[in-house]
């Protein structure tokens, strides 16, 4: 066991995939020599070579197109996108071909790739460095989206979609890369894709979240169980699409209420598409409506504002006791 | 048929004016104005100055991450002076120099990197677009002002800025192709400083120049020196009335180099040599435009003393203008369409209740503090 923090754990579970499989490879502006921008292939150009962890020009249509073609080929192709905000420049290969190549060759082909992309706001980025989008992806079939919370999550989610069979958006919230550190156990792990988990078991009321959201949600259910005697459950998503409703139906049918949390913007943000999977499947639980504790309909703000725009403790225990005194 | 060679009908040339010493070829010179040059050259000492400014700034966490354009004064300035004030400027991130001569106030810069909107606001009357970051993606809004200036019959010309790293974008092809079919007066301008990041120039591009990818284009390409202001001056008016004539769009490298970090965020030591920086370090715009300022006579040691106290100065008042500067969050809602539609507008109340809690709570915090002071 090592304390390591998501950067660390995003890095050994690359190494790791590298050293078991002679067809994963490694791609992107700035993750050989450079190590990445946020240091999580750090040491891996060095130690694994410019054959399989490769410098790719600023092109990510490129980066997206040619991991189709490798993935076609045999290879499992793990692509980096400096930061989620280009990755709408490779949109049209990931919509049109990446999500696709199962569907419609039925089975002849298949894109078993991963495209990392870093997402959130938080570290005073620069402009178009700190949306969440992962509606776009998710929005998206053929595609699964994942989302990690913290070190361990994250190494063992990337784990499991680099060797999934399908192409797999791994969103990774910057904003929790170095924020803490967790124990990470020395044997790789893996966990489901498309499986969300109970992280805090509760009676009062659930609270959906997940990514950079998991940590003000997780504080906030201590605030709201010492200072106001409501005892939250806690489901983490880990992956938007599929979606999960069995764990957060589940949760929800047990407490009657519940609270989502994301950072994303609200309109048809995955709130709305996990408030739907309650409304068909729990609601003659519901005790209570269901409120979203989300970003804003608005453009993302330069970093001076942003942290206004970020949901925080103080909206989720608000929104929380709203439902619990409904 | 036979096989015979094909041989490009677009021209291709290389320019050089002013050599490393500052010294001037007569034959290319173009003798331009005493006091103009004196206005190139504070303009240019302004950027370099700004730009040490705005890297302390930074690192006393009083910006964000910044990119400097350090070395790269020249390559972007030579553009922008040959502009007429109404013709179309279309940046990257790296052309403070550029921008400052085109009449954005320092403080608007400063508040750019500081993480401000207001620095993406285009001073009134200014035909200039704010600082762009997704890479390339300029390219094809210059491609699109150009085609409006022609469809309207307007005279002016538009300039785009982009990097060596910008030319691997698909933006870059498909606003070059169709600015060379279309025949458009816009001028690009890649300014080749031989690194995107960590990717060094020939890792980019095979191209042994990236001027003559003009020519699968069926535009005239020019590769000038990017670090002699004179040289980026002629080889962009040359352009610019090529392209008032009608004769369509050019593509100018301007062969340069980054002499700081990409941004504060990287290392450079990481990925490049410090010997290939010493290399280029003697090479660099300012020192070549000095040395030919002062071998003019227009230059003395007096002279440069007084621009760098002035500009000091000018920097500490834009400085403080930028620090006083308060955001009004609400812009964000305010600003999002013409017109607020309901669903927004439930949204904004929302966000300035949580911002009248959040400043009550704050004055709460103070006042205790007060109170625990005072007793």
């Amino acid at each position: 066991m090592a304390k390591l923090t998501m950067v660390q754990s995003l890095n050994l579970a690359l190494r790791e995939a590298l050293t078991e499989d002679p067809d994963v490879i490694i791609f992107g502006q700035d993750v050989g020599k450079d190590e990445g921008v946020f240091r999580v292939t750090e040491g891996l150009y060095r130690d694994f070579g410019p054959t399989r962890v490769v410098d790719m020009p600023v092109a990510e249509s490129c980066i997206a197109g040619v991991a189709v073609g490798l993935a076609i080929r045999g290879l499992r192709p793990v692509a980096e996108m400096q930061f989620s905000g280009f990755g709408y420049h490779a949109f049209h290969q990931i919509e049109n071909h990446l999500s696709r190549f199962r569907t419609r060759t039925r089975g002849r082909f298949t894109c078993p790739a991963v495209v990392r992309m870093p997402y959130a706001a938080g570290i005073r980025a620069i402009e178009h460095h700190s949306e969440s989008r992962e509606t776009i992806w998710a929005h998206l079939p053929g595609l699964k989206m994942v989302i990690p919370s913290g070190p361990r999550n994250a190494r063992a989610l990337l784990r499991s979609a680099i060797f999934d069979p399908d192409p797999v958006i791994f969103y990774e919230p910057k904003s929790v890369y170095r924020a803490f550190k967790e124990e990470v156990p020395d044997e790789p792990e893996q966990m489901p894709l498309g499986r969300s988990e109970v992280v805090k078991e509760g009676s009062d009321l659930t609270i959906i979240s997940y990514g950079a959201m998991m940590r003000p949600t997780l504080e906030a259910a201590e605030t709201l169980n010492d200072e106001h005697d409501i005892s939250a459950e806690i489901v983490d998503l880990l992956t938007i699409s599929p979606l999960d409703s069995e764990t957060i139906c589940a949760s929800v049918r047990k407490t009657g209420r519940a609270v989502i949390v994301h950072e994303a913007p609200r309109t048809l943000g995955p709130g709305a598409e996990v408030a739907a999977r309650i409304a068909e499947e729990a609601l003659e639980y519901l005790e209570a409506p269901i409120r979203r504790v989300t970003g804003y309909d608005v453009i993302m703000p330069f970093f001076a504002t942003e942290r206004y725009f970020i949901p925080d403790v103080r909206r989720i225990v608000k929104a929380a006791k709203q439902v619990v005194d409904y | 048929m036979p096989r015979q060679p094909i041989h490009p009908t677009n021209k291709i040339e290389s320019l050089s004016i002013l050599d490393v010493e500052g010294r001037v070829d007569p034959q290319l010179d173009p003798r331009l104005e005493p006091d103009f040059l004196r206005r190139i050259f504070r303009g240019m000492l302004l950027a370099r100055r700004l730009d040490e400014r705005l890297l302390r700034l930074q690192r006393q966490g009083r910006i964000g991450t910044f990119g400097p354009g350090m070395g790269q004064e020249a390559a972007s300035l030579g553009p922008a002076v040959a502009l007429q004030p109404s013709d179309w400027f279309v940046p990257s991130f790296r052309e403070g120099a550029a921008m400052l001569w085109r009449g954005w106030p320092i403080e608007k810069i400063i508040l750019w990197w500081g993480g401000h909107e207001y620095g993406a606001s285009t001073p009134p009357g200014q035909n200039d677009l704010p600082i762009c970051v997704p890479v390339s993606s300029q390219c094809l809004h210059a491609a699109g002002i150009a085609w409006g200036c022609k469809y309207k019959n307007d005279p002016s010309v538009v300039v785009c800025f982009l990097g060596d790293g910008g030319t691997s974008e698909g933006d870059f092809h498909e606003a070059l192709n169709f600015a060379a079919v279309h025949v458009l007066p816009v001028v690009y301008v890649v300014q080749n400083n031989h690194w995107a990041i960590s990717l060094p120039r020939e890792m980019q591009s095979k191209s042994a120049t990236i001027a003559q990818k003009c020519v699968a284009y069926g535009m005239d390409g020019i590769q000038a020196d990017g670090n002699d202001i004179l040289a980026m001056y002629v080889a962009a008016r040359e352009a610019y009335d090529k392209a008032r004539a009608g004769g369509g769009p050019t593509l100018i490298e301007a062969v340069t180099y980054r002499l700081a970090m990409h941004t504060t965020a990287d290392d450079p030591k990481k990925y490049r040599s410090e010997e290939e920086v010493a290399c280029w370090r003697p090479r660099e715009p300012l020192i070549r435009f000095e040395k030919y300022m002062r071998a003019c006579g227009l230059l003395d040691d007096d002279g440069m003393a007084r621009l760098e106290a002035e500009i000091a100065e000018e920097i500490r008042q834009a400085v403080e203008r930028a620090e006083s500067y308060e955001p009004d969050p609400m812009d964000s809602f305010r600003h999002t369409f013409s017109e607020m539609p309901e669903s927004l507008a439930a949204q904004a109340r929302e966000f300035a209740e949580f911002m009248a809690e959040l400043k009550a709570e704050v004055r709460e915090v103070s006042e205790t503090r007060r109170e625990m002071a005072e007793s």
